[in-house]
């Protein structure tokens, strides 16, 4: 019997060094503490409310309804929260958490900078110190979010290793917790990882569905027909499909980076492209050869560029509870485009990718039918390579 | 018994580890033949993988160099079934988790012993996680060797119990690699080891001269050193194989005087 700890069906699990074995147990321990401690509860619904600024919003989208001609859309407002994107909900979780143990930094790795910028706002808010790990290839692509984070106090430590993407962000901020455990928590950005990082922030971000579930309960007195979310590590998908995992009338589909598409070299979709491994502290799918070499992965959005899926999702996926697709760079970026121009809302290319399904899905639903998409962040920060994707050279 | 167990019958243990295929596959041969003849007592060969989470930059870099070489898992265990028609001593191989779950842990292990390797290191399988490989290599005879790290604390008895083969000591946090101070005391965690296992325990993570050698063995049954040997394939590459000779006939002699 393998180890039943974190596991989803045959997925999750722990495979860490030794040394960070007593750190995530530690880890594990306070957070089962905390999560049923009154006071630590309070104390992340006041920073969620007041500083984070939720609920967010369940917009209507009518004129892309309208357009549509098919189902009603609404988008799942997590680009309005404070720095722009859902992360901001699992960092404030983990670093009051981090606190609580008594944990005097943080760090933390990044792809797109969302992670890494909604990192460094906790600490600063909480006055710990933070390094943030970014592949070299990110920090040039999301040069914006580096200069934030640096205005929030963050040390930038740009990854040269591998690819200089994701994977080896996430990679080097492990080997820098080795080296240093006592006084530092490695706060992971997804629902990936060792346990009980896949369960934990899964926790953190389940508000997404809470709010969702009693918001369109309120306004259409139904649930959605489907709820349809971005999944690079999953974290956004998993907290928008959390609290209705039992309604199984609502579908939930999850949409991967296929880069160039998921049939070619060029993707990020694990669960399109990839096969069962054992990578970065868990079971679950990767990109990989037939050797088990992670592959090199490749998708418009730097946030989705990563080789591997959390591992709930694997689970879902196996169950077929979840539905999963790959969406490609052309279709995110036409997409990005389209909402931007039908509904005035600039949605990161990450979330882009759930509205180009939904532009897909929605003319074949009926007008009395819901679909929820979740905008996880705002675009801002990818004007200048969507422009670039187009052949446009901007400055940022 | 275990054919590590003889690893630690002449004194003192000196354990090298290098990355397969680095610069290619010629040079390992050579580069085992030559810490077999000066004094190697057991070799742990790595097979190389593309996010090593435990490794430092210098057995990073190796694995790189491997990879792009185009060294795979087949033309290692083709290597190693070469090795074995002269080399004597044990070898176990060090990689990573999903390097053995890619290929099926059965038929992995199983390859494992049918060329004549006696265990495997894999540092992204701690204790808890173990039972993923572990019946495979019993019903093989392979060893899975256990690690113990200086963050171990409460956890060493449980693993130092149910340890086969030699026992993983890993001197330092953080990666592998060379250190001018080893900052932790290893002695302290032996005494734990200790009283829980009477299994040979060798001391690895950031040791690299003779010195640091020597004072290790002192207080353990053997010594292993990585990082040092990996270098000097970096910097000499095909003629790597005479100054790794050399390499490890000093650090033997280092740990045989204890």
């Amino acid at each position: 019997m393998t180890n039943p700890k974190g596991r989803f069906g045959v997925h999750g699990g722990q495979y860490i060094p030794e040394t960070l074995m007593n750190a995530v147990n530690e880890l594990d321990e306070a957070y089962e503490y905390y999560k049923k401690d009154p006071g630590f509860n309070r104390e992340l619904t006041k920073l969620l409310r007041e500083y984070a600024g939720r609920p967010s919003r369940l917009y209507y989208a009518s004129k892309m309804t309208e357009d549509l001609g098919g189902a009603g859309i609404y988008l799942k407002r997590e680009d309005l929260n404070h720095t722009g994107a859902h992360k901001i909900n699992n960092v404030l979780g983990q670093a009051l958490l981090a606190k609580k143990m008594g944990k005097t930094r943080l760090i933390a790795e990044t792809g797109a900078g969302q992670h890494g910028v909604a990192a460094a706002t906790a600490a600063a808010l909480m006055g710990m110190e933070c390094v943030i790990f970014m592949g070299e290839e990110d920090t040039v692509r999301q040069a914006l979010n580096v200069y934030r984070m640096k205005l929030l106090g963050a040390r930038v430590v740009p990854v040269r290793t591998g690819t200089a993407t994701l994977k080896d962000a996430v990679s080097e901020a492990m080997r820098e917790w080795t080296s240093r455990i006592s006084d530092t928590h490695y706060c992971l950005g997804s629902v990936m990882g060792p346990h009980p990082f896949p369960a934990m922030v899964r926790d953190f971000q389940a508000v997404i569905s809470k709010e969702i579930r009693e918001q369109i309960l309120e306004e259409r007195g139904k649930l959605p027909d489907a709820v349809i979310a971005c999944v690079g590590g999953g974290s956004n998908a998993i907290g928008s499909f959390y609290h209705f995992l039992k309604d199984e009338e609502v579908k939930l589909i999850g949409c991967e980076a296929a880069g160039r598409g998921a049939d070619t070299f060029e993707t990020a979709a694990a669960i399109a492209a990839g096969r069962p491994g054992i990578f970065h502290g868990m079971k679950s799918y990767f990109c990989q050869d037939r050797y088990g070499q992670i592959a090199p992965v490749r998708s418009v959005s730097a946030g989705l560029d990563y080789p591997g899926i959390g591992p709930e999702h694997a689970y879902l996926h196996d169950t077929g509870r979840a539905q999963y697709v790959p969406v490609t760079d052309e279709e995110a970026v036409s997409a990005f485009e389209y909402l931007a121009k039908t509904e005035g809302i600039i949605a990161a290319i990450e979330s882009a990718h759930a509205v180009a399904h939904a532009v897909k899905l929605a003319p074949a639903m009926n007008r009395d039918q819901i679909i929820v998409v979740t905008i996880s962040g705002r675009g801002d920060k990818d004007c200048a390579a969507v422009a670039r994707y187009r052949g446009e050279d901007i400055h940022e | 018994m275990s054919k590590i167990a003889k690893a630690f019958e002449d004194g003192k243990a000196f354990i090298p580890f290098l990355t397969c295929g680095d610069p290619d596959l010629e040079t390992t041969a050579a580069a085992v033949r030559a810490a077999a003849e000066n004094g190697a007592d057991l070799i742990e060969l790595g097979i190389p993988f593309s996010d090593p989470v435990a490794e430092g930059p210098v057995i990073q870099n190796a694995n790189i160099r491997a990879l792009n070489g185009g060294v795979t898992t087949d033309l290692i265990f083709d290597l190693v079934r070469g090795l074995r028609r002269d080399v004597k001593i044990p070898m176990v191989f060090m990689t990573y988790a999903n390097v053995v779950f890619s290929r099926g842990a059965e038929k992995f292990i199983s390859g494992c012993a049918e060329i004549g390797i006696d265990g495997l290191i894999l540092p992204d399988l701690p204790y808890e996680e173990k039972e993923e490989f572990l019946p495979f290599c019993r019903r093989y005879g392979i060893d899975l060797i256990s690690m113990i790290a200086p963050t171990s604390r409460d956890r060493i008895a449980v693993i130092a119990e149910e340890a086969e083969g030699f026992l993983y000591i890993v001197s330092s946090l953080g990666v592998t690699g060379e250190r001018k101070k080893i900052d932790i005391d290893p002695a302290s965690m032996m005494k734990t080891v200790r009283e829980n296992t009477d299994i040979p325990c060798a001391v690895g993570f950031g040791i690299s001269t003779p010195d640091q050698a020597e004072k290790t063995a002192r207080f353990s049954d053997g010594v292993i050193a990585g990082s040092a040997v990996v270098r000097l394939l970096e910097k000499y590459g095909k003629e790597a194989p005479r100054y790794i000779g050399e390499y490890v006939r000093s650090m033997k002699e280092a740990v045989r005087r204890v």
